[in-house]
């Protein structure tokens, strides 16, 4: 295949103009020492049918749903997307257009940015949303670059509740800077212990997730409190965007900061990326957010329009002095999500957070029932943490053998946890998919 | 409802989404509830969020209407310089879409995510091969992460070596995510100057080139369009000193299979598969940045990586040098899916190919607008060439009036401004899927909009005269930020 | 852009290099932008200033003053501890551009070393330099 509307005559037309014989005298000014001495060693190219045929085939050796009955969580959530959402991406006058950079032919990329940012915005309880970032992680990174900059301070302290990815994301972006990080440990509910926090000084923001990684549901205003008692920043991170639409959001807690991943609003997995960092914070901060913001205002004859604004905060002008160095974000995800958001709507969001809520604990209720061993008791919202017996790894191995995944083995993340699994739970579970998991388990 | 129709041919009116709102409306099929309602805490519940309330419908015409106010590169011609806007194959979003990589879960146990893996194991092969580096990550979800990527194992390999080094020469021309990275690993960049013919001079950089200093960030071909033929030299004077060589890829599209990158001298090497790749660039993102590097530095790679075992695939975190993690899980897969099969569908020759075409087409724009426009570095360019406003200065009209004018004719802008060395730049990157026709269409009109300025020059400070919306007040919206509605 | 004869350049401030203007008033020093500045800077949509008590020396970067796309930073024509700065830029930058030595002054404050004033460029020279610099 190629994508070359050039014909020979075209070719040769072309090569007079400039003045050269052959396309190879085109590049007659590359030294020969920086020149490829043999022809790229490529597989050979396939017509669009065999690239059909071999793409199915890799597809087809990926485990999913339905086919699939999986308790996977963590980070990445199983949620329906209604067909409307892949339908309006497609259409190539979103996806096939650059970065909004000439307003005029871009009003419809701004506006649905700056409706994006707004709904977000109201998701989080804050008064600004920036255009979007790479994912929950960076989102999370780059909220604690901008605590430390804006509070001129150097320490962290970071939950160690917060998803153990995200956190090794956050060691990499801070290792070459002057700071410091201190975790906090968890209490025996399964919460953030925040009582570390009042001994430490020079503390830029303190950072937890909610639901945190164990799917406990944190308390936020006191975690608030204690960062601003401190004199620092409340950053809150999250990993499921649609706990918001049921539990009270970090706005109007206290944070600061509220940062995280929209994956869950109508974004596929595909297998952890592209995704969908979230982040806004209060107003007094706007000019510290990292990355683009969409603003509205009018044009030459008073019409309503949106362009990107406060862009001297950016690499493009401020360069080495900007608040990120981040250029392309996640801006088709950012659609998706501002489609979600607006297709749900007030009730839907509710509807759906509820029904995540009450399918876990359906399966939370029915497991515990049978015996199995809860260890943390804090109220969560889609994923909890259960312990089964010894020796129920044997019993893992199997039911992936059955097309049943039981969640995620905690140890890895948490050498303390050996035997704990974390199980997640959305809406697209069926009662009789949680009937069938119990069955299994307690075979 | 605020805003009426007020329907201009195809181009509807379309208000924000909750001004459209109506109490009651859903837009999705709501999943059924099979299970009894669980106890909450009050405490824990929040107040409805505020999202406007639609139909379907609603939705989808609102989205609808907004798009048909975008440009696209199915439209026309998106001659942006550095982001090599070509056409995106759209077999590639079928088999982005596939339900077993859609659906796929990050934390899947291995044997169930081989197809994938295989995937990335390969397009990280494939890229090696272009640049004739050693060792690919696929992680970084845009240019600029790369460059993050890059600069944080320059800082690691310092580290280890001994001595971390404080700076790091950046030429003039670089973008702005050049030395925004070096700033985020403590780096204090060094500007260094390009010559009067554009690309670099080995003195200047042996002039400022010390034990202090980690490395060089250099984007070849550069942003002016030219190769820097000093390249080979230049590394060795930075490698002398026990300096690292970073290459900005984002240009990678003019030299396919006939630059030798590594042999070049880089050490690391950044890709932009939203460019040279051919993946759409969604109006902002999703990219993906990998990054390539040669062998003493693929210890400092990030984790996870991904290892053959055979025939088959898995993921190791075991790399003790590595400067650790950089994404939630391995990155934009969905998008290194559509360069995968962007190369697999090209094939080595016509990859080659395209950067011929590329170079060809640039090289034909350059020639035959060159006494229309002022060209400061006349030399042969590679895949895009940068005109100046210096000829319309004497009828006070500048690149910005020129470009909001290509509008009215159809055409996206080039990028305006920007490499900041060439004052009212017009950066013009016309990538191999332009037709030769349509080339001429776009020379005539930037003749036609030159002639313009000498005659008619109120109608380019007033332009775009047929778009949905005229100039904005980009002065208000910064002066009295409004980010929310 | 305005040509070097239609610019305002009162006589009763000094001028730095740097194209800032400093005021003797009541004792204390008012500091801001010349003519010259806010007219190659276009249209001021933000201006970030310190905090009174903040002391700088001569030279010193005190804020940063933007337009759409770009920055530029402002540096004291002479050293000193800020006493007031002009809080009506917060919401109005504007008034940078349309009366930079009246409405749209920055800081004012007490001098370290008040001679420095004399230092500083009349407006004969700084026109002077201007020239040179065309």
């Amino acid at each position: 295949m190629h994508y070359f509307p050039h014909t020979d005559e075209d070719v040769a037309e072309m090569l007079a103009k400039v003045g050269v014989k052959r396309l190879a005298d085109l590049f007659g000014i590359i030294p020969d020492a920086c020149k490829r001495k043999n022809p790229l060693d490529l597989p050979a190219a396939l017509t669009e049918g065999e690239m059909n045929a071999h793409m199915d085939r890799l597809s087809r050796s990926m485990a999913a749903a339905p086919e699939y009955n999986s308790f996977l969580g963590a980070g990445r959530y199983d949620h329906f997307i209604p067909h409307l959402i892949p339908s309006l991406l497609a259409r190539a006058e979103f996806s096939t257009a650059y970065t909004p950079y000439q307003p005029e032919v871009s009003q419809g990329t701004l506006q649905a940015i700056y409706e994006y940012q707004t709904l977000t915005a109201r998701l989080l309880g804050l008064s600004v949303a920036n255009a979007s970032l790479y994912d929950g992680a960076s989102a999370l990174a780059e909220a604690l670059l901008m605590a430390m900059r804006i509070t001129k301070k150097r320490r962290i302290a970071l939950s160690r509740q917060i998803h153990p990815t995200y956190r090794q994301v956050v060691a990499t972006y801070l290792a070459p800077t002057d700071h410091e990080i201190i975790l906090l440990p968890y209490l025996p509910d399964g919460r953030t212990d925040i009582a570390p926090v009042s001994s430490i000084n020079d503390l830029a923001a303190v950072a937890v997730q909610s639901p945190n990684f164990f799917g406990c549901i944190e308390s936020l205003s006191h975690i608030a409190e204690a960062a601003h008692r401190q004199a620092a920043l409340c950053v809150t991170g999250f990993t499921e965007a649609l706990a918001y639409g049921l539990l009270k959001n970090p706005g109007s807690q206290g944070a600061d900061i509220a940062c995280g991943e929209g994956q869950s609003l109508g974004i596929p997995m595909s297998y952890g990326g592209p995704a969908l960092g979230m982040l806004a914070c209060k107003n007094e901060y706007v000019r510290s957010i990292p990355g683009r913001l969409v603003g509205e205002t009018t044009d030459m004859e008073g019409k309503r329009g949106y362009v990107l604004t406060l862009a001297t905060r950016e690499q493009h002008i401020r360069r080495e002095k900007a608040t990120s160095n981040i250029c392309t974000n996640s801006s088709l995800n950012a659609l998706a999500a501002a489609m979600f958001m607006a297709s749900a709507g007030k009730t839907g969001i509710r509807e759906i957070a509820r029904l995540n809520y009450d399918k876990t604990a359906y399966l939370k209720t029915r497991l515990e029932e049978k015996g199995t061993e809860l260890p943390f008791r804090a109220p969560v919202f889609n994923e909890f943490v259960v312990r089964f017996p010894d020796g129920f790894e044997q019993q893992y191995q199997r039911l992936l053998q059955d097309k049943l995944i039981a969640g995620l083995p905690l140890e890895r993340y948490y050498p303390e946890l050996a035997g704990h699994y974390l199980l997640n739970v959305t809406e697209t579970k069926t009662r009789k998919q949680l009937d069938d998991f119990i069955w299994e388990v307690h075979r | 409802m605020k805003n009426e129709l007020n329907r201009d041919g195809l181009a509807f009116n379309e208000p924000l989404l909750w001004e459209r709102s109506r109490k009651g409306r859903v837009g999705l099929s709501l999943p059924r509830r099979d299970v009894e309602t669980a106890e909450i805490g009050d405490d824990l519940v929040g107040d409805a969020t505020n999202f406007p309330e639609l139909s379907e419908v609603d939705v989808a015409r609102h989205y609808t209407r907004l798009s048909q106010w975008n440009f696209c590169i199915d439209t026309n011609m998106y001659p942006l310089g550095s982001c090599t806007m070509k056409y995106n194959p759209k077999t590639h979003e079928r088999q982005a879409a596939l339900h077993g990589f859609a659906a796929a879960h990050p934390l899947l146990p291995t044997r169930l995510s081989q197809g994938l893996l295989r995937m990335m194991a390969e397009l990280e092969t494939f890229l090696a091969e272009i640049t004739g580096m050693e060792a690919v990550t696929l992680q970084p979800a845009a240019g600029a992460h790369g460059e993050l990527c890059g600069m944080l194992m320059f800082h690691a390999y310092h580290r280890k070596n001994g001595n971390p080094r404080s700076k790091i020469i950046v030429p003039d021309t670089a973008h702005g995510t050049n030395p925004a990275s070096a700033a985020l690993c403590n780096y204090r960049p060094i500007k260094v100057s390009s010559g009067e013919n554009g690309i670099l001079a080995p003195e200047e950089i042996a002039r400022v080139m010390d034990e202090d200093t980690a490395g060089i960030m250099i984007t070849n071909p550069n942003t002016l369009g030219l190769f820097e033929e000093n390249i080979r030299e230049i590394s060795d004077i930075v490698h002398q000193k026990g300096g690292l060589v970073y290459g900005d890829g984002a240009n990678l599209n003019a030299v396919m299979g006939i630059v030798d990158p590594a042999a070049s001298g880089l050490d690391v090497l950044h890709l932009n598969l939203h460019k040279t790749f051919a993946t759409p660039h969604g109006g902002g993102g999703p990219g993906s940045g990998p990054v390539c590097v040669k062998k003493h530095l693929a210890p400092y790679l990030p984790v996870p990586r991904i290892i053959r075992k055979g025939d088959a695939y898995d993921i190791g975190e075991n790399f003790p040098d590595s400067i650790g993690r950089l994404h939630s899980f391995y990155g934009n897969v969905g998008v290194m899916i559509r360069a995968y099969c962007y190369i697999a569908g090209m094939g080595a020759d016509n990859l080659k190919k395209a950067s011929q075409l590329a170079v060809l087409n640039a090289n034909y724009l350059k020639e035959s607008l060159k006494d229309t426009f002022e060209l400061p570095y006349d030399r042969p360019c590679m895949h895009e060439c940068v005109f100046s406003d210096r000829k319309q200065h004497a009828h006070k009209i500048t690149t910005l009036d020129m470009v909001k004018r290509l509008m009215d004719f159809g055409f996206h802008p080039p990028t305006i401004y920007f490499p900041l060395i060439v004052g009212g730049a017009m950066m013009v990157e016309p990538t191999e899927t332009e037709s030769r026709e349509n080339l001429d269409r776009f020379i005539a009109t930037l003749k036609a909009i030159a002639a313009e300025a000498e005659g008619n020059p109120e109608i380019l400070r007033k332009a775009p005269h047929g778009c949905r919306l005229r100039r904005l007040d980009e002065t208000a919206a910064a002066r009295k930020p409004c980010l929310t509605g | 852009m305005k040509e070097l004869p239609e610019l305002n350049l009162p006589e009763d401030v000094h001028y730095s290099k740097d194209h800032e203007w400093a005021r003797k008033e009541n004792g204390r020093i008012r500091v801001g932008i010349d003519d010259y500045a806010q007219d190659q800077l276009g249209e001021i949509v933000y201006v970030e200033l310190p905090k009174p008590g903040d002391v700088f020396s001569t030279g010193a970067e005190f804020g940063t003053v933007e337009s759409v796309k770009a920055v530029s930073e402002l540096f004291m024509p002479m050293g000193g501890s800020v006493t007031a700065v002009n809080t009506a830029l917060a919401d109005s930058p504007e008034l940078v551009n349309t009366s930079p030595y009246a409405d749209g002054w920055m800081l004012e404050i007490e001098a370290t070393d008040p001679s420095e004033w004399d230092a500083l460029m009349s407006r004969a020279e700084y026109l002077d330099r201007l020239q040179t610099e065309e």
